[in-house]
């Protein structure tokens, strides 16, 4: 498979993943200001923070309240995380590769991208966000669905895979690393309702509060740490995410499992061994922040290591990588 | 709707000798539409353009960030070339590009046609398309230009002409190709009565030619289809073909030489390449050779094209011969390298360089259409006839201050074809673009690419421009008349 063929198919699924994400946490937000107390106020920098970009945005906007949060993270397209320049760049990534992915993934693809963009115009999200912030998880959802359902599995759609979960396991370790410091106004509202009720909305904002629920019933905030980091089930536990993301890389290279050919699969493996044995209370009292801090920074090595290994030829021709 | 009303008016018409009598080859078409139900006819015009559609048969417009693509207008009333015509303008063709290859081998060699004044020197020196970093170039099997379009027009009496030679990367046949597979959906009947020539097998064809053009050695060769990219208007040609012959699409920085030799990157490293199909200009190919600043070419491919370690069709260099002030010599070359009189006569063309016929030109540019040599599109051209004063007294400047650039020729009367307008049918004028591949062999599309100026009178039948397309039939007429 071509090299620029197989990047495409990467960063499609890789900048749809990146906008549902965007999506859940917009909207989880939203719900949990109704269920707090009011004097609490509302909490939008946080959001700003997950994604990353919390300098542009304040150059940019100034003050973090709602409209400015969500139309920043939702329409702006000087944000190349904004769930419009995702999907802007998920199309450009799929149109070029048009003849190569199945038909249905394209036409996902590109009604997705239009029913973002009219929605951007239009301007009137803010009178029922919930609705578009569903309709957004559910796009990118048909999307995945139809990879999974429509694309041969073969070396194009572990591609495909490989930029979803990286992405999710990336995005998910922000949502765990914001909430433990940011979403806690003090040390004293640890164990409160308020502190449960915050919770809560982070494992909705990952779909996991059902599940979550089932498992361990009891809100606890260590084990909804050991439910979104170390579950090996949980479709968007980092540890799944990470699992399936070696499967793929050791399927692409026909590489058996507990071996390596290349940077990808060393730094894979030793990353997922690093969190299959790591024990959650150790990694809560060696300070949460810091262990996801090096977490998403050894899963950007994966990245780099699978554009080198897979993308890269060196020489290169000039290239943009978000 | 049917033909019974129908007037060919005062040009000569593809189908019609006059109301009411078909053309030998259009019977069986023309009674089968007039049998049709009312409001029959309209509905099948929807459902094609509709199956076109889904079909993603579509250009882009160039300027629209929206990616709006659109559907190349498409007619279904069909020309119809009767099959001892076509086998005349068959062997035009083919006489008409072998002597434009040995043309364009000697015009990067010894230059003889130049030493026997057979064409000025300094039309040649003066061409834009001439590559001086193509002397001395021996490309594969000694052939230049591998794929061919070449623009046929018919005058009222009847007579064809060459109008244009395409010899760098002329598009369009794809959609031929699709516009036969819609016409065999919408009416099976007629097509397996009248005995339609196939079309279907160009792909193949093109990558028997393309293979037959590797180097030497090579047991599967290895062919690319080279794009410069999703936002070029033909890119959906470029995917087709490359879909149709089962080869790889690539872009300018999937390609890079190394070691030597031209490969592509893919996900298991290097691979590779033995044949380019190029649809990017000379300029564009190679910003070692050519334009420095190109982005979408690969850097030192002319290297190992030298070499004969990559094919390229077509070679580089080819555009010198779709100058279309040397169109005007291409007779007296077909005498010259062939030794025969061309089979399909040229145009009458003045060319502006000489103060005579500039003069001609000037004197009746009401009369003339004025082309600029090295335009394409339908672009830098004045059709006298249909311009304002202002327009032409600018184009008068034009061609005064660059004679070299321009040739001047007669308008002529485009032949038409009954096409649907609203409820009736009208004449439109169409040109015709057959296809011509030059391997082993010379092989010639049967039919091509019928391109009808849509809007009423006009006589540009470019995409761009307000055009569209037909499917063209080859048909055996049959022995008796019904």
């Amino acid at each position: 498979m071509l090299s620029r063929v197989a990047d495409s198919i990467y960063w499609t699924s890789r900048y749809i993943e990146r906008a549902e994400n965007v999506a859940r946490f917009l909207d989880v937000n939203l719900h949990l200001h109704l269920d707090l107390p009011v004097a609490t106020g509302e909490q939008w920098e946080p959001m700003v923070y997950i994604t990353g970009d919390y300098k542009r945005f304040i150059e940019r906007y100034g003050s973090a309240t709602r409209e400015n949060v969500i139309q920043f993270l939702a329409f702006d397209l000087e944000n190349p995380n904004s769930i419009h320049s995702c999907l802007r760049a998920a199309r450009d990534n799929a149109r070029s590769i048009r003849e190569i992915i199945p038909s249905e993934m394209w036409e996902q693809v590109n009604t997705f991208y239009l029913m973002v963009s009219d929605a951007a115009r239009r301007g009137d999200v803010m009178d029922a966000p919930h609705d578009f912030f569903t309709r957004v998880k559910m796009a990118s959802h048909l999307y995945t669905g139809l990879t999974v359902t429509c694309m041969p599995h073969s070396e194009g759609w572990h591609f495909c895979r490989l930029g979803r979960l990286i992405e999710r396991a990336d995005k998910t370790s922000r949502i765990l690393d914001v909430k433990y410091f940011l979403l806690l106004p003090s040390v004293t509202d640890v164990g409160s309702t308020f502190d449960a009720i915050q919770w809560a909305a982070l494992l909705r904002s990952a779909s996991a509060y059902e599940a979550y629920r089932k498992r361990y019933g009891r809100i606890a905030p260590d084990r909804v740490v050991q439910f979104l980091l170390l579950d090996r089930e949980f479709p968007r536990a980092v540890l799944y995410c990470l699992d399936r993301t070696q499967d793929s890389l050791h399927a692409i290279s026909q590489t058996p499992e507990g071996a390596f050919t290349n940077a990808a699969e060393q730094r894979c493996g030793q990353l997922l061994a690093e969190l299959a044995y790591a024990d959650v209370v150790q990694v809560i009292r060696g300070g949460l922040h810091e262990f996801l801090d090096a977490f998403q920074a050894k899963l950007n090595r994966v990245g780099d290591a699978i554009f080198d290994t897979y993308f890269a030829h060196w020489p290169m021709p000039n290239r943009a990588v978000s | 709707m049917t033909f019974d009303s129908y007037d060919p008016g005062e040009f000569y018409d593809e189908l019609f000798e006059e109301t009411g009598k078909a053309r030998p080859g259009a019977e069986l078409l023309v009674q089968m539409i007039n049998s049709l139900d009312e409001g029959e006819l309209r509905q099948r015009q929807a459902a094609a353009e509709r199956a076109l559609y889904n079909m993603g048969i579509t250009f882009n417009v160039y300027g629209d960030t929206a990616g709006t693509e659109r559907i190349f207008p498409f007619d279904l009333i069909p020309r119809i070339v009767d099959a001892r015509e076509w086998d005349w303008l068959e062997q035009g063709l083919k006489q008409r590009i072998r002597a434009l290859n040995l043309f364009i081998d000697d015009i990067y060699h010894d230059q003889k046609v130049l030493k026997d004044r057979i064409i000025p020197e300094h039309v040649i020196q003066s061409a834009k398309s001439l590559r001086p970093q193509c002397a001395g170039l021996n490309p594969p099997r000694g052939v230049w230009c591998h794929v061919t379009g070449t623009d046929l027009v018919r005058d009222r009496d009847g007579q064809y002409y060459v109008l244009e030679d395409n010899l760098r990367c002329p598009s369009g046949v794809s959609y031929v190709l699709e516009n036969r597979e819609v016409m065999k959906r919408t009416f099976p009947q007629v097509f397996e009565a009248s005995k339609v020539r196939p079309v279907v097998d160009y792909p193949m064809r093109l990558l028997d030619m393309l293979q037959y053009m590797a180097p030497a050695g090579v047991l599967s060769p290895k062919v690319v289809v080279l794009t410069p990219g999703s936002f070029n208007s033909a890119y959906f040609e470029h995917s087709f073909l490359a879909q149709q012959m089962g080869v790889e699409l690539v872009e300018g920085r999937d390609l890079l030489v190394d070691n030597g030799y031209v490969v592509m990157r893919t996900t298991k490293g290097f691979e590779r390449v033995d044949v380019i199909y190029r649809r990017i200009d000379d300029d564009f190919l190679d910003p070692k050779s050519f334009r420095a600043d190109s982005m979408l070419g690969v850097p030192g491919v002319m290297d190992v094209y030298r070499a004969g370690r990559v094919a390229l069709a077509n070679a580089p260099g080819t555009g010198i011969a779709d100058d279309k002030v040397i169109y005007a010599y291409v007779p007296k070359l077909i005498k010259y390298y062939l030794d025969q009189d061309a089979i399909i006569p040229n145009v009458p063309t003045f060319v502006c360089w000489d103060d005579s016929e500039r003069d001609h030109v000037l004197a009746n540019l009401d009369k003339m259409v004025v082309k600029a040599a090295n335009e394409s599109g339908g672009y830098g051209m004045l059709v006298g006839p249909h311009a304002s004063e202002a327009d032409r007294a600018t184009f008068a400047e034009l061609v005064k201050a660059n004679p070299r650039n321009y040739i001047g020729q007669p308008t002529l009367s485009l032949s038409r074809v009954p096409t649907i307008v609203d409820d009736h049918f009208e004449g439109r004028h169409v040109d015709l673009r057959p296809y011509i591949l030059y391997g082993e062999d010379i092989y010639v599309l049967p039919g091509g690419l019928t391109r009808v100026a849509l809007k009423k009178g006009s006589l540009v039948v470019n995409s761009s421009q307000g055009g569209g397309s037909k499917d063209t039939w080859v048909v055996t007429a049959p022995v008796t008349r019904p």
